[in-house]
């Protein structure tokens, strides 16, 4: 089977990237070191090709209305043109499709960013919903062959200031965006730009979007002005410790989003109906979503390990790794309700249980650790 | 990848020196330890522990993936790297040099049934 490869591929091997099947994606785990990745977003900037990641434009008159019910989080709430929102698409028994970012850009025009791997159940489904309530609408996906977006994101302290030095003419408008905006600006030296003030690590930084002809001149436009690539390696390590889900592994089809530390993204008070809600009325939330330090020498937290309450009640790791901002293993578990942020609780390891004490997310943010 | 002509070596990336003394150092190789990744926990066994060949010997973890190290042949741990455990990442710097753990081998002439250096290196050629 053929891998599929981003407009950024050879950019990627010609760094000496070390790559992987992501999902079908011929895609860079690290660039020589994952740790020294991840410790250059925390101090200073790094990017990431997230070019396997699928932009879609949803276009007609009835768009909010038809988003209004398709999203679990309340479009309503993006009312000045450039705000975002992340938002979980539901099915109807309220299991998670995948969770992405709506942009407002205009009354006919959101744009939203869905996972790779995704993207074309996601396409799918918002046609299917598009046609089953007659909201005529046009429904474009803008990675695969049409006028496709190649997607960069820059994060650390220093990235605003690196892609202003690279892209001077978006500073003007984004200098003073705030996070969870997003600009478009069209006369850039690389054709048009979304740059979105939002990311997946837990660090100030912009996620820019430009046509996929200019990737490459793009990226190397970035790495001379300093910016360090960055892998999927440090991403997943960096992403964790912000406390972020990664869909697939947090949660899926059959995981309730109230179980994955998502409530705070759905609206479930004001009266607007969505696909799912009702399912989850029914359901409730049936356990808490934490962060887990390792408190004893013995392995790394890993997903699937089996978390032990003082209950005895089980839970389980959804995702687990090292992390190299705290130097200790840190995961994120879906665990029993009787389980409180203090407590500790056990990891099966190997043929170990190891103690882990309950944390509050996110473990880090903006360079500085939170979780001790 | 370096390949040392001076050891032997298993299909599970261990490698293993024979010392004057007859004991046997190991450890992994430089082929194991860049496709761990960066290595953040190393388990190493207790010495006096008797193993048969294939049996678990020790773990290293790297932050995507754990990696179950094997005795490469059957004997009793004699002496066990302590530092590389305090510092895991040694492994990636200098996979030769830092050794994991000594065995007092059962029978001397199963080290010579181990792979040689090009041997193991047409292992790794994909």
């Amino acid at each position: 089977m053929t891998l599929k490869a981003t407009p950024l591929n050879s950019a990627h091997r010609a760094l000496g990237a070390k790559m992987v099947d992501f999902g079908g994606w011929d895609m860079p785990v690290n660039y020589g070191s994952q740790i020294e990745e991840h410790n250059a977003v925390r101090s200073d900037a790094g990017m990431f090709d997230v070019s396997h990641m699928c932009v879609v434009e949803v276009k007609g008159a009835n768009a909010r209305g038809f988003l209004r019910a398709l999203l679990a989080n309340n479009v309503d709430k993006l009312q000045v043109p450039g705000k975002a929102l992340y938002s979980c698409m539901l099915n109807p028994e309220g299991g998670v499709i995948d969770d992405l970012i709506v942009y407002f850009l205009a009354e006919d025009w959101f744009r939203i960013v869905v996972n790779a791997g995704t993207a074309d159940k996601d396409v799918a489904w918002m046609e299917q919903q598009n046609v089953a309530t007659d909201s005529g609408l046009t429904i474009t996906q803008r990675r695969d062959g049409n006028e496709p977006i190649a997607l960069i994101a820059v994060q650390g302290p220093n990235a605003r200031a690196k892609v202003w030095q690279v892209l001077p003419t978006t500073q003007l408008a984004t200098e003073n965006l705030k996070p969870f905006n997003v600009a478009i600006v069209g006369d850039t030296a690389f054709g048009e730009a979304m740059v979105a003030r939002t990311g997946y690590t837990g660090e100030d930084g912009f996620e820019i979007g430009v046509p996929a002809t200019q990737a490459e001149a793009l990226w190397n436009a970035l790495l001379a002005a300093g910016v360090k690539p960055a892998g999927l390696g440090a991403r997943d390590t960096l992403r964790l410790e912000a406390g972020m889900n990664l869909y697939g592994q947090d949660m899926d089809d059959a995981v309730n989003p109230l179980d994955a530390g998502l409530a705070w993204t759905i609206d479930l008070v004001s009266e607007r109906d969505f696909i799912g809600k009702a399912a989850l009325q029914a359901k409730g939330q049936g356990a808490q979503f934490v962060g887990l330090i390792l408190r004893e020498k013995g392995g790394i937290l890993r997903a699937h390990q089996k978390v032990v309450a003082a209950s005895g009640l089980e839970g389980e790791i959804t995702s687990g790794t090292f992390s190299p901002s705290m130097q200790q293993a840190i995961a994120l578990a879906r665990v029993p309700m009787d389980v409180a942020v203090g407590d500790t609780v056990h990891v099966v390891i190997r043929d170990k249980q190891l103690a882990a004490s309950v944390v509050k997310l996110p473990f880090v943010r903006n360079g500085k650790v939170l979780a001790a | 990848m370096n390949i040392p002509t001076d050891l032997k070596y298993t299909e599970s990336h261990e490698w293993v020196r024979r010392e004057e003394d007859g004991s046997l150092t190991v450890g992994i190789t430089e082929y194991a330890q860049d496709a761990l990744g960066d290595i953040v926990f190393v388990e190493l066994p207790q010495v006096g522990k008797a193993f048969t060949a294939g049996d678990d010997a020790a773990v290293v973890e790297s932050v995507k993936a754990a990696s179950d190290i094997y005795a490469p042949v059957s004997g009793t741990v004699t002496a066990v790297n302590q530092p590389v455990a305090d510092a895991p990442d040694s492994i990636n710097q200098d996979a030769y040099g830092a050794w994991l753990f000594k065995l007092a081998p059962s029978d001397a002439a199963a080290y010579d049934k181990l792979l040689d250096a090009d041997a193991y290196g047409k292992t790794t050629d994909h």
